[in-house]
């Protein structure tokens, strides 16, 4: 190898090298800035502001305003945090930027309104959001859906999300089960069957990977509550019929009340707590409202039961 | 020692569209000078002259063939240290003046600040525009600007001038000065190649020539050695008409001034010529040998590529 | 070799400070920070916050533009015009040794114009609160992260030189910087999608320059302080990323016929 060549291949080691540590230099970088911008104080510009700025580019813009919406949700989503301060001005750049960003109302909707650390517990900035999305884009008759889920959901006022239900049968092709969940609103609104099926829609109905997995959840909170509520009466008959405090669910299978120890839907064993049944991981199941350790609230409130308040 | 060798050194491009086809520029090409020697490069515009130079100099990398400069290979720094080089339509930084120009290209060549000026002034006076000195270089004409390249090309006292078509831009006194101070360099013991169209500067001053054409070597040798090659040529003056149409029929122009003819003629014709002459009655004035310039021989290589529309076998001449 | 590195980068920067094109930037980024302050005349803070914002960014954005024209201007042209004949073809300069010392020349004038437009952002902030507050040293650290962009925009400058056209040069850089400018999102697209287009995303953001990490405007406008982590590893970044691309500059330069 002539010695030029050496040099090069010398050359082209060190441009490696250097782009490689480069990267390595960013990564570790990274968690330095996340903290930063955790403190919440950055200046985040108006709607219009961005808008003038983006010279016409308005569609591109969106669509960055719109990853930054996600990164900032799941970044700190994941960090467990406790506020989303920037999660509304942020939303409100993007759908300023683009009225017909339909997926950034519904991840609005759900996560605004959600209590911390799963959302930004503001119901009242989600319903605004949606209000405005409805404004823009009249043709799209799920944002009534996602507006009736939030009166519904957080806001327990059963009828108003019964009202937006019904708007929203009524724009031209809006699918059957509007209608079906205005009524069911109106009638059975403590429900969990209403509560499944709205859930099990935005899980049919969502491409966003969030919306879906959170919606899953939901589901899953569901089922847990219901299975929580059974095997507790279960336990409460055994001990009417015994006139003991139930101590496992051992015994219960043991004495012939169960066929065997039951297990949550994610595989770990229900606990007998006191006479109380209890999961064994409450952090795993993010949404129960029946089953908590005493003491821990749950992080939604419970949807009061049997109809109408 | 020799201060320039090229063994086979070749460059080709490759031109059309999708860079296909292959253009040579220069065919490989095998010479030598030696130090000391002032060579002369020639050929027309276009010959291949500046990318011989320009491989010389290691701006562009050869396709095939190597070469060495003072026994070292075209990268080494410490030849670069030791040779010069003006370039073809030189420019330079603009808003330099000469002597900082100057100062910045000597002391890359390494010369100590303490020297420096001294050798600057030197060569300010040289080249003859001292004057101009603190001037900035974008104020200067063509003509200065030559005058500057050379500058440059000496401050450092180099052993071997790479100069690229010197006389370009200059005025007749301007050329005179040049020629003088190539000679001037070789009293010195320098080495002198450089590339040049005009034939009559490279007669006077140099020892050795090479005649490049399409990128072919077409001749190499002494000048003396070279003009031979071309058939001399007699001229014949008479007096007397009769003997015009013959001296025609020879295949001769001739020309008259009143009752005196003259007419060039090939030496091998010359006996039949004075046959001719003497037959008519006319008298012969004067016999004397036309000296074959460079010149001739370049049209005559040329002419002769043109006729035959093929390449004449390249002469790896006589050294 | 030394010796002739720092006799080309300061023949650079000689050359750089003559060329008129930098007064005529400098002076109206001067101007910039004076009109901000005659922005926002609402509340004290908000007028800190307004010069903080607007002068930073535009000693920020006309440094680059600076840089890039200067940058082309000194090498793509010198190709073009072919002055570095002369240079390289009988002086002991190496290729390379000549690049490094382009690079050197124009970061040296790049950090000189920095330093007169920082000296007239501080005058405007002086102006403005009449003293120095202990908050007014993260200025510093934000006007050190300008700098190190500037480093890595003439570094790209510099190796589009050695191949390209002014023109295309000047355009690819800017390109550059703009994407650059939003790599951090264009690492969240990456995060975003799945399999190979994830993979191929995120290597385009780090291969390509990150400008994003050098911004803290923001935070030192709102009195913020830099974490130290933060400034020691935006200068390893810089620095690292740099030399990549005179690297390849090199190469690329060390190959190249020129014309």
């Amino acid at each position: 190898m002539s010695s030029r060549t050496k040099a090069s291949v010398g050359v082209g080691l060190l441009l490696l090298s250097c782009l490689s540590l480069s990267v390595l230099a960013l990564r570790i970088s990274d968690d330095v800035r996340e903290r930063t911008i955790l403190k919440e104080a950055l200046y985040i510009p108006s709607p219009k502001a961005v808008k003038a700025l983006s010279l016409g580019y308005t569609g591109l813009m969106a669509d960055l305003y719109w990853t930054r919406v996600v990164q900032y949700f799941g970044g700190k989503h994941h960090q467990g945090a406790e506020q989303y301060k920037l999660l509304a001005p942020l939303l409100d750049i993007t759908t300023t930027l683009d009225p017909h960003l339909l997926v950034a109302y519904e991840f609005g909707s759900i996560f605004l309104a959600q209590r911390p650390p799963e959302g930004a517990g503001d119901p009242e900035a989600a319903a605004a959001l949606v209000k405005k999305g409805i404004r823009e884009n009249p043709e799209a008759w799920r944002l009534w859906y996602h507006l009736g889920f939030i009166y519904f959901e957080e806001l327990h006022d059963s009828k108003a999300a019964s009202a937006a239900f019904l708007e929203g049968s009524k724009v031209p092709g809006a699918l059957p089960w509007m209608q079906v969940m205005a009524a069911a609103l109106a009638q059975h609104a403590g429900e969990a069957e209403t509560a499944r099926y709205l859930w099990t829609q935005i899980y049919n109905s969502s491409e966003n990977p969030d919306i879906r997995a959170n919606a899953a959840k939901r589901l899953l909170a569901l089922r847990v509550d219901e299975e929580v509520e059974r095997l507790q009466s279960v336990a409460d008959r055994y001990r009417r019929e015994t006139a003991t405090l139930p101590e496992s669910f051992l015994q219960l299978v043991q004495a012939g009340y169960l066929p065997g120890v039951p297990v949550d839907p994610l595989g770990n064993p229900y606990l007998l707590v006191d006479g109380r049944v209890q999961v064994s991981r409450p952090n795993s199941l993010p949404f129960i409202t029946k089953g908590l350790p005493p003491g821990q609230k749950p992080s939604i409130v419970a949807p009061p039961k049997g109809g109408i308040p | 020692m020799t201060a320039i060798e090229t063994f086979r050194l070749a460059k080709s491009y490759k031109v059309g569209f999708w860079r296909k086809r292959e253009q040579e520029a220069l065919s490989p090409l095998t010479l030598a000078v030696q130090e000391g020697e002032v060579f002369g490069y020639l050929g027309p515009n276009g010959a291949g002259k500046t990318t011989t130079l320009k491989l010389l100099m290691g701006l562009i990398y050869p396709t095939s063939g190597t070469a060495t400069i003072l026994g070292r290979p075209l990268d080494d720094p410490k030849m670069k240290a030791q040779i010069g080089f003006l370039p073809e339509q030189p420019y330079f930084y603009d808003h330099l003046t000469v002597r900082e120009l100057l100062a910045y290209l000597a002391s890359l060549s390494g010369i100590p600040a303490g020297d420096r000026e001294r050798r600057i002034e030197t060569v300010l006076h040289r080249v003859g525009i001292h004057d101009h000195a603190d001037l900035q270089l974008r104020k200067f004409s063509k003509g200065m600007l030559q005058r500057v390249g050379i500058a440059q090309a000496i401050v450092h006292d180099p052993k071997l001038i790479f100069l690229d078509e010197p006389m370009s831009g200059l005025d007749p006194i301007g050329r005179r000065e040049v020629r003088d101070l190539i000679q001037a360099l070789k009293d010195e013991g320098k080495t002198i190649f450089f590339s040049t169209h005009i034939l009559s500067d490279a007669e006077t001053l140099c020892d050795r020539v090479a005649v490049l054409n399409h990128g072919q070597l077409r001749g190499i040798g002494v000048v003396a050695d070279l003009v031979r090659e071309v058939s001399g040529r007699i001229e014949v003056v008479w007096e007397g008409t009769a003997a015009t149409d013959a001296i025609v029929q020879l295949g001769a122009e001739t020309h008259s001034s009143g009752a005196i003819f003259r007419a060039v003629l090939p030496e091998p014709l010359l006996e039949r010529a004075v046959d001719v002459i003497r037959r008519s009655g006319s008298r012969l004035i004067s016999l004397s040998p036309v000296r074959a310039t460079l010149e001739d021989f370049f049209l005559e290589k040329l002419e002769r590529e043109v006729e035959t529309g093929s390449r004449v076998a390249s002469g790896e001449g006589a050294s | 070799m030394i010796g002739r590195i720092r006799v080309i980068a300061f023949n650079t920067f000689r050359e750089a400070v003559r060329d008129r094109v930098l007064y005529n930037l400098v002076v109206f980024a001067i101007l910039m920070v004076g009109g901000a302050l005659l922005l926002g005349r609402i509340s004290l803070r908000i007028e800190r916050l307004v010069l903080v914002n607007l002068g930073l960014t535009a000693i920020a954005l006309f440094g680059i533009v600076i840089a890039i024209f200067l940058g082309i201007g000194l090498v793509s042209k010198e190709i073009e015009r072919r002055t570095l004949y002369t240079v390289l073809a009988a002086r002991p300069v190496r290729r390379w040794e000549f690049i490094v010392g382009k690079q050197l020349g124009l970061i040296a004038t790049l950090v000189v114009n920095a330093g007169f437009m920082s000296a007239g952002f501080f005058a405007a902030l002086l102006y403005l609160q009449h003293r120095f507050e202990a908050a007014d040293r993260f200025l510093l650290v934000a006007l050190y992260f300008i700098v190190l962009q500037f480093v890595v925009i003439t570094s790209l400058a510099l190796m589009f030189s050695t191949f390209s056209s002014p023109l295309l040069s000047t355009i690819f850089t800017f390109a550059l910087f703009v994407i650059g400018t939003f790599a951090e999102d264009l690492r969240g697209f990456g995060a975003m999608a799945g399999g190979s287009t994830r993979a191929l995303t995120s290597a385009l953001a780090y291969v390509l320059p990150n400008f994003a990490v050098f911004n803290v405007v923001s935070e030192v406008a709102h009195s913020i302080p830099v974490p130290g982590r933060l400034i020691l590893f935006n200068s390893l970044y810089a620095l690292l990323y740099a030399t990549a691309v005179t690297s390849a500059a090199v190469l690329i330069f060390d190959r190249r016929n020129l014309k």
